[in-house]
């Protein structure tokens, strides 16, 4: 069944649309992650335009964030007042991230810069995470080796601005926090992504904050920043098309809650090396559309050049 | 002096009017872009009307079916550092959305380049694109590329002797609307040619547009922007609220 999507000016099947946001939820729900990173690059596949791409994805991120949040905060695992310091930073970089993204549609790279962050961080996260979880793996499998320390003193402590956090148990300057806001908020801007497999890492090793409180953190703060680029979009480009968003939130909510009920009979190491497998996929497949002489070398974009 | 009045009138009557004239019609002359939208099929189909008997050589008919058209900009990739990025842009004045064109024979034979200056029918005729050679080193391959990409796209098309055309009289043909449609006026037109020269053309409208939910949601993302947004942003808290609250109640 066909269904036309307003915004998007096109048809696509109803199905395709239903299943891509239901694996894309599954997957979430498995891995703990937003999902944007895979829904954006995945409705490049079927042909929506980019910038409607992104501003949609970030819709579709807000739905299954709020999904996600509310089990954190039943469970306390939320750091109120480090997330609103996350998220300052974060709707400054967001701000941002949309002026660029006109910017660049405008000068017609926004494709090729969406596509080159794409494979930058998730090339750099893939790597990373599938680094750690095999050492993880590893001394797992080999008992009394020594045990790293995620929270240690270094340069970020010396900064100026201290303030408490009770819920990470931290007493930290507020400039490391508003810096990986407004990162995050940006990307989230230009690749339609909450950033979750950004700020997850730059919480733990970077702010030194305890693992329990970083996901439920993380998803909060992700909710403001993509509510805040969803409406930036719709009011600056006109992209969010509402009928897309609507089907893939159907597929995402429900197949996120069937993910979760399976990761729940996985080992957290093989968790992360196949959400890293998967991360460094689509990386790659992005890079090699950048990288492989394309078919048709030459696209057409509606409108004139300013 | 009455009856040499109409004589002289009924005689003369041919040599004024053209001998031959077109009468047609469309399936339907409304197309509404609704949430289940899948393209559309329209029939185009009429006469010959003639006064005369029929003048010597073959009698063709070519059809075109026009969408709006619009302004564009398009963009060649070239590799450079090892990635192929956009380099060349050409900007195209105006070119339609939607272009077809159905005849009863080969364009070649039916229609001089004169004829198709004049009326341009032919898709490189329809296609306005003034000043193009300065913008691009090989400008006219940035218009060919157009033309190459809206027909893998669908949205060109030529169709030669897909107009059934009986006895030089009645003809008709289906014209098949893509579901990638852009909203607007059609525009219709049915010309008829001997030995290459078009002896009569006549021109119909289709309206094409987005109707019920597809007209509401476009209309407001476009008037509303804000409310839109935040009316989106609604939509995605409420189900991702009800997701996790009919979760728990499953699990209890």
């Amino acid at each position: 069944m066909q269904i036309f999507l307003p915004i998007a000016d096109l048809s696509v099947n109803l199905f395709v649309l239903l299943g891509i946001g239901s694996v894309v939820g599954f997957l979430s729900g498995l891995f703990g992650v937003g999902g944007g990173f895979l829904i954006t690059p995945l409705l490049f596949f079927i042909g929506i335009p980019p910038a409607i791409a992104v501003a949609t994805g970030a819709n579709q991120v807000v739905a299954s964030s709020v999904s996600g949040v509310l089990a954190q905060v039943k469970r306390k695992a939320v750091d109120f007042p480090m997330g609103f310091v996350l998220l300052a930073g974060g709707l400054f970089g967001s701000a941002l991230g949309v002026w660029v993204f006109s910017r660049l549609t405008a000068a017609g790279q926004v494709d090729l810069f969406v596509q080159l962050s794409y494979v930058l961080f998730l090339g750099l996260i893939g790597l990373t995470m599938f680094w750690e979880s095999v050492v993880a793996l590893r001394r797992a499998n080999r008992p009394g080796a020594p045990i790293r320390r995620a929270h240690t003193h270094n340069w970020i402590h010396g900064l100026p601005f201290k303030m408490k956090f009770r819920a990470s148990g931290l007493y930290i300057s507020v400039l490391p926090p508003l810096a990986v806001g407004a990162l995050v908020g940006f990307l989230a801007a230009i690749m339609g992504v909450g950033g979750g497999f950004i700020m997850v890492p730059a919480m733990i090793y970077l702010l030194g904050m305890p693992t329990k409180v970083v996901i439920g953190t993380s998803l909060f703060q992700i909710i403001f920043v993509t509510a805040f680029t969803t409406v930036m979009h719709a009011v600056t480009a006109n992209t969010v098309d509402m009928m897309l968003a609507v089907l893939l939130i159907l597929g995402g909510v429900i197949g996120a809650q069937v993910g979760a009920q399976v990761s729940g009979r996985l080992k957290a190491e093989q968790l992360r090396i196949l959400l890293s497998l998967l991360v460094l996929g689509v990386a790659v497949k992005i890079a090699a559309d950048l990288l492989l002489r394309p078919s048709e070398l030459y696209t057409i974009t509606p409108g004139l050049l300013p | 002096m009455i009856r040499a009045a109409l004589l002289w009138l009924l005689t003369s009557l041919p040599a004024f009017a053209a001998s031959e004239d077109i009468v047609a019609g469309l399936s339907q002359n409304r197309v509404s872009i609704t949430a289940d939208f899948d393209g559309s099929e329209i029939l185009i189909y009429g006469a010959v009307k003639r006064t005369a008997p029929v003048p010597e050589g073959a009698l063709h008919v070519i059809i075109t079916v026009e969408g709006p058209s619009r302004p564009l900009t398009v963009r060649k990739k070239e590799r450079a550092a090892g990635i192929w990025i956009n380099r060349e842009a050409v900007q195209i004045a105006s070119a339609p959305s939607f272009y077809a064109i159905s005849t009863t024979g080969h364009l070649r034979d039916i229609l001089t380049e004169t004829e198709n200056l004049r009326h341009q029918i032919t898709i490189p005729r329809a296609i306005r694109a003034v000043g193009i050679s300065q913008q691009a080193q090989n400008a006219p391959e940035f218009l060919e590329a157009l033309i190459r990409v809206r027909e893998a796209e669908d949205r060109y098309r030529l169709r030669e002797r897909s107009v059934q055309f009986t006895e030089a009289t009645l003809f008709r043909t289906d014209v098949v609307l893509p579901a990638n449609l852009t909203e607007g006026l059609y525009r219709v037109r049915i010309f008829l040619t001997r030995d290459g020269q078009v002896v009569d053309r006549i021109e119909r409208q289709i309206n094409v547009r987005k109707e019920g939910l597809e007209r509401f949601l476009f209309n407001m993302s476009r008037d509303q922007p804000l409310i839109y947004g935040l009316l989106s942003l609604l939509i995605a808290v409420v189900a991702g609220y009800a997701a996790s609250a009919a979760f728990r109640f499953i699990k209890r």
